[in-house]
């Protein structure tokens, strides 16, 4: 579904990606680990669109996508969570979710209909899903720092993605929020037949979630395997699990 | 079916208040019936103009312009040609939604600030335009004495014309905000980024934003001239753009009705202060200072209520002690 090959981006002199490759096949949890500023989120912003690939290919779905806007990547079944609490804090945390329910309806261009009826019955479902019902009236700014992070993904499922991409999702969160948040997210994989592409720095949960992992280290892909492929490996024990 | 999307308490309150405002001319005189009518074509000037700040998130530092294109398109069309007068109240919004789409169309590939810089010089090649070119527009003069069709000329028709345009305004306005429409737009103030990635294309949102705010801004154009019967360069100058904004800031630029009340508090202060003093920009000036420092979310935006109760909580306590 998703194969990034030989991808680079400098900033400046600073290789942040340097040759980072990675597979995604439908229905898989896949998991990219790496130590501080190994280039994660530099990642998922070139796939996303954010930022622009200076060198390699990005092809989802047979389709090289690394020169379009975040936009029309989303619009292609691409949606993202980002690492730090991205949401629109003015505004209601249901009308968060449903300014993406209502672009994936293609719907936002609308002018004299009033939104409040427009997209009810799936950004209702999706508040259900992932828990934040009973909050969906509280100003989403005001929520705590956990809430936030689960109201990114729900924002992300308004979009109905192919593939759903998490930069570390369990960011910040106590050790209860990180597994009830994992266990949501395999909830989703598994009910939704969702595609999840996600980075996380424990590695419990990565070994405990993911099909499949993929290490990268100063902008390099060294390894993308199973899981327990990847604990065998010297290269990554050596750099990265620190013999464990 | 329409109605109920309106908020209720409030909608009982605007009632009452048009009522009220139709009445009017029959009790108070002629001159404060001019001044309403002012202060109603200012409030639809500054209402455009928050649909693209305190809802779109833009500086949209020189909206004075396309409310100056509006006026003109429409007064020249009703000075200079025998055309019918239906065809200068169609032309003048018109002209200014074009003049909006193609201002904005330069100005939205910049940021923030720069969109505003931008916008200001390109507003000001138009008010120079207006201030030069003496045969068509007369130059610094204006033009008066402009032909209003007769059925608005008097000052009670021309109000009673400008309150019920105001009010189908803002009517199409409140719809626009609550529709998917302004939903995104508003989602795209709070956080272009996500915005984006959740699949709105964020420029041309912003774009149709502008040429919406900037046709109403025209409308309002052509309603000055019903009102004044003349034109002339000041309404593509600054420092009205400068005003509506703060009208905006001072009323509450987050709030549906606040740019209303900005647009009374200082069409009045214009009116009976401004007449006495050359200062009338320095005092703009520190009312705008004042806003920043003090009430960055405008009179609306204010949360009175709660501060009162908070106040009114803490005196309580402090009795008790
Ligand atoms: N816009 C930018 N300009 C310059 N350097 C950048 C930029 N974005 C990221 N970097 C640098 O690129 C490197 C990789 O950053 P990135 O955020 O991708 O790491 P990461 O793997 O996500 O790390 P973390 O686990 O801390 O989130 C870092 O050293 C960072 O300082
Ligand atoms: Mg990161």
């Amino acid at each position: 579904m998703l194969y990034v090959r030989e991808l680079k981006k400098f900033f400046g002199d600073f290789k942040a990606v340097n040759g980072a490759n990675l597979k995604v096949e439908k229905g898989q949890l896949v998991a990219v680990i790496g130590p501080n500023g190994a280039g994660k989120t530099t990642l998922f912003n070139l796939i996303c669109g954010q930022l622009q690939p200076d060198r390699g290919e990005i092809l989802f779905n047979g389709e090289d996508i690394g020169r379009l806007p975040p936009y029309e990547i989303c619009r292609k079944g691409i949606a993202r969570s980002f690492q730090i609490a991205n949401i629109f804090p003015r505004l209601s945390v249901f009308r968060n979710v449903q300014v993406s329910v209502l672009s994936q309806q293609k719907l936002s261009n609308r002018l004299f209909q009033p939104a409040a009826r427009l997209a009810v019955e799936s950004t209702n479902r999706i508040l259900e899903s992932v828990g934040l019902l009973d909050k969906k009236l509280d100003v989403a700014g005001s929520l705590s720092h956990g809430d936030k992070r689960i109201l990114e993904i729900a924002i992300a499922l308004g979009n109905e993605p192919d593939l759903l991409i998490l930069d570390e999702p369990t960011a910040g969160m106590s050790p209860e929020e990180t597994s009830t948040t994992m266990k949501l997210i395999q909830r989703l994989a598994q009910e939704q037949g969702l595609t999840i592409l996600f980075c996380e720095h424990d590695m419990e949960v990565v070994f405990g979630t993911a099909q499949s992992i993929m290490v990268m280290q100063q902008g390099q892909t060294i390894i993308q395997d199973l899981p327990e492929e990847v604990r065998q490996n010297r290269e990554v024990q050596q750099a990265y699990l620190g013999g464990e | 079916m329409l109605l109920n999307i309106f908020p209720q308490k409030s909608f009982g309150v605007s009632v009452g208040l048009f009522i009220l405002l139709l009445i009017a001319p029959a009790i108070i005189p002629k001159f404060y019936t001019y001044i309403l009518a002012v202060i109603f074509v200012t409030a639809l000037l500054a209402m455009s103009l928050n649909l693209v700040v305190g809802h779109g998130g833009l500086f949209q530092f020189h909206h004075g312009v396309f409310y100056g294109v509006g006026a003109y398109v429409g007064g020249l069309i009703l000075a200079k040609t025998s055309l019918p007068w239906w065809v200068a109240f169609i032309a003048g919004p018109i002209a200014a939604a074009v003049t909006g789409f193609l201002i904005g169309l330069f100005c939205i590939r910049l940021n923030r600030l720069y969109f505003g810089m931008l916008q200001i010089s390109l507003g000001s090649l138009l008010w120079v335009i207006a201030f030069r070119w003496y045969d068509l527009t007369g130059g610094d003069d204006g033009i008066h004495g402009i032909p209003i069709p007769e059925f608005i000329s008097s000052s009670k028709s021309s109000y009673y014309l400008v309150l019920i345009i105001l009010c189908i305004c803002l009517i199409l306005l409140y719809l626009i905000l609550k529709s998917p429409f302004g939903s995104a737009l508003q989602a795209i103030r709070d956080n272009p980024e996500r915005c984006a990635a959740v699949g709105i294309n964020v420029r041309r949102h912003q774009l149709a934003a502008i040429v919406i705010a900037t046709f109403f801004a025209g409308v309002a154009g052509i309603l000055f001239v019903v009102v004044e019967g003349s034109i002339f360069p000041e309404l593509l100058f600054w420092v009205l753009s400068l005003e509506i904004f703060i009208m905006c800031l001072l009323g509450g630029w987050f709030t549906f009705a606040g740019p209303i009340l900005g647009a009374a508090v200082i069409v009045s202060l214009r009116t009976f202060v401004g007449t006495y003093t050359e200062y009338w920009t320095l005092i703009l000036g520190v009312i705008l200072i004042l806003l920043i420092f003090f009430l960055p979310e405008g009179l609306m935006g204010y949360n009175f209520l709660a501060k009162f109760r908070s106040w009114s909580k803490r005196a309580a306590a402090s009795s008790v002690d």
